[in-house]
């Protein structure tokens, strides 16, 4: 759960941890960041087997090359957003690689359509989780919990203008999922692998 | 759902400013760009022609019933529908951008703004509830007038558009999906390709396995599933006993007892400075909930899992080494056992917990559920002769002489049905004795997870369902010795 200032010291901890072959610190690992690998895998591929290897070979990179993540470079969320995002790609470049060479009826087209739909979605989840915690906490609020504007600000503890102000940033970030060119990086920093 | 939880684990880290890709120049804070007009190219607030144009904008007003946008989840669902036409809305009055005159003060809008329905708001207010309004999440009076003004004002149209689409990109994390049987697949494979020089004692594996579960499950709990009533239950040996709490109670409950592992190892206890009328589970818990306030909430659920995250932490570095006796107030376990138990009791209450709020629960893996089981099974003959000793057992039936230590004697044979299952012999005169095959005088046949209840003393032992051959009255003391492990 989550702790406010934890942030840097957990990851760093995390990696040492890792590093020194902790296997308690690989399951701490999991709880904490499975459901965002495997919905971002989801989200990606669309394919809940598919999903489930995307989740291994995640955790299985992190357990095996620690090192390869660099507290310094930024938080280890970011980083395994990333990396997700790389591999999920990766893996529906293949599948739909080679349904295409088996069928004629999807075209390169449909393929890099797909990938650059697949490539938004990842996106917008990353936006979503790196947003300041304010406007995530009012989309959540809005969004999931089905809270009006109104009751959102009530239970943020803003004013109303202020919940309403949250809400269109947060949504004008989300929409700039949309606006970046194609793969080039993925969300995140690069680097990730 | 709610937020805390659900972002919860997003919280903790960063701020948007250290994303590379988004800049620092973004920093929540400079807002400015997002909410002035300058971002998106908005003309300066005169209008743009687009006044009574018949034509609402594409995609925006299709969805757009009184309530407003699809909800939730519908987001891709804004296509126009052809042939349908927008809701027939009265045009809105011009508003003071409309006419090109200056704006009225930000102060006087502010006051302007509760205004009840109906609604004419300025330019500068309606394009603040864009957002709101993408999400569903405005009055309908304000949707209305949201929907009238899309109608007559080209950027906000556009930014609407954009809005809307951009509803469409969040996505709840299917957390519920994830399949609990994932975590030991990874995991498994992770220390299959890089095996850890800090392994996870065996022992500990099921309560890691079952703190995760129980975990997970709470992942996507609102505050009406926290606050669900549920009823623990348990068999003080002679009666059927109950106490009500919540769903968060349970957790603080799981707190308070898992602490005494803590304490055996050293931890911190989780009950702080705070007495218990007795160092038991039962007394523990009375005394955490006693200590705060008011009754246990949703924050319970960090520490608790804090802790067990910290319990199998460090009996992995403790692992062969002199391992602590655990006590229970009244009686002991060496850690291994106790860590079978806390893994039980985790199962146990997750199972209520389940039921409180409708959700289905699994079993335990077989090869944890086989430990459990067989803790169990070794507990029978001590609780036989508790059982005993307090005139609850009919006597050992050892007419001439006693069993000696070590020797067999009168045996019970416990079939245990299902996967997770096996076959144990319980001597019945006394812990010491050993079970034996020959000395066999009951067979007792049972679903495992039947059994789990009955140990959990979810089950009165008499209704357990139970295959019996042989001796009734062993039988029936085995059954009642079983319901007696249980505890609050």
């Amino acid at each position: 759960m989550a702790k406010k200032d934890a942030p840097p010291r957990w990851d760093r901890k995390m990696q040492q941890r890792l590093a020194r072959g902790e296997a308690a610190a690989l399951g701490e690992l999991y709880d904490r960041f499975a459901s965002l690998v495997h919905g971002q895998a989801h989200r990606v591929l669309g394919d809940e087997h598919a999903s489930d290897g995307i989740t291994r070979e995640v955790f299985a990179h992190l357990w095996e090359h620690p090192e390869a993540y660099d507290p310094e470079q930024g938080p280890l969320r970011s980083w395994v957003a990333a990396l997700t995002h790389r591999l999920a790609v990766q893996r529906l470049r293949a599948t739909e690689a080679a349904a295409l060479a088996e069928s004629d009826h999807d075209s390169s087209e449909d393929l890099e359509r797909k990938v650059r739909h697949a490539y938004v979605a990842a996106r917008a989840d990353y936006i979503v989780q790196s947003m300041p915690a304010p406007l995530r906490a009012a989309l959540e609020r809005a969004y999931f919990q089905r809270r009006d504007y109104r009751q959102t600000a009530t239970d943020l503890g803003v004013t109303e203008d202020e919940a309403r102000r949250r809400l269109r940033l947060g949504l004008q970030l989300l929409s700039t999922a949309h606006d970046a060119g194609m793969p080039g990086a993925p969300p995140g920093y690069g680097g990730a692998v | 759902m709610t937020e805390a939880d659900r972002f919860g684990a997003y919280d903790e880290h960063e701020g948007f400013g250290e994303q590379e890709d988004h800049g620092k120049d973004e920093e929540y804070g400079e807002h400015e760009r997002y909410g002035g007009d300058g971002e998106y190219g908005e003309h300066g607030d005169s209008g743009n022609g687009k006044k009574g144009d018949p034509d609402p904008p594409h995609g925006i007003r299709d969805g757009g019933s009184p309530q407003g946008p699809d909800g939730p989840g519908d987001g891709d669902d804004h296509a126009p529908v052809p042939g349908r036409q927008p809701p027939r809305i009265p045009m809105p009055r011009a508003s003071v951008e409309d006419s090109g005159r200056p704006l009225p003060a930000l102060d006087d809008l502010r006051a302007a703004m509760p205004d009840p329905a109906p609604l004419v708001l300025e330019h500068h207010v309606l394009k603040s509830l864009l957002g709101a309004w993408a999400l569903a999440a405005c009055s309908a009076e304000e949707t209305a007038a949201v929907e009238e003004h899309l109608g007559t004002c080209g950027s906000c149209a556009d930014e609407a558009r954009r809005l809307r689409e951009a509803v469409g990109l969040l996505q709840r994390p299917d957390s519920l999906d994830l399949d609990p049987g994932l975590r030991t697949r990874v995991l498994a494979a992770c220390l299959d390709r890089r095996p850890p020089r800090i392994p996870v004692p065996e022992w500990a594996r099921p309560y890691d396995a079952e703190s995760a579960r129980l975990d997970a499950l709470l992942q996507d709990f609102g505050d009406s599933e926290w606050h669900a009533p549920v009823r623990l239950r348990w068999f003080d040996g002679a009666q059927a006993l109950s106490r009500r709490t919540t769903v968060a109670g349970v957790i603080a409950h799981l707190l308070a007892v898992d602490g005494i592992v803590a304490l055996a190892l050293g931890l911190d206890d989780p009950l702080g400075g705070t007495d218990a009328d007795a160092p038991t589970p039962a007394g523990r818990t009375e005394a955490y909930w006693r200590a705060s306030h008011f009754p246990p909430t949703r924050s319970v659920r960090g520490p608790w899992r804090e802790q067990s995250h910290g319990i199998v932490r460090t009996v992995s570095f403790t692992g062969g080494a002199a391992k602590p006796a655990v006590s229970y107030g009244d009686f002991e376990l060496p850690l291994h056992d106790a860590m079978i138990d806390r893994a039980f009791e985790c199962w146990v209450h997750a199972e209520d917990i389940a039921d409180a709020v409708n959700y289905p629960y699994e079993p335990p893996s077989p090869r944890h559920l086989h430990r459990m089981i067989d803790l169990a099974a070794r507990l029978l003959p001590g609780a036989l002769a508790e059982r005993r000793r307090s005139g609850l057992a009919a006597p050992a039936r050892t007419p001439r002489r006693l069993v000696p230590a070590g020797e067999p004697g009168r045996t019970l044979r416990l079939e245990i049905e299902g996967s997770g299952g096996g076959e144990w012999l319980i001597p019945l005169d006394s812990p010491a004795a050993v079970g034996s095959a020959e000395h066999e005088v009951a067979h007792v046949a049972l679903d495992g997870a039947e059994f789990c209840r009955l140990a959990a003393g979810h089950v009165p032992p008499e209704e357990a369902a139970a295959g019996q051959v042989g001796d009734r009255e062993a039988i029936r003391d085995v059954l009642l010795a079983a319901a007696s492990l249980s505890r609050m």
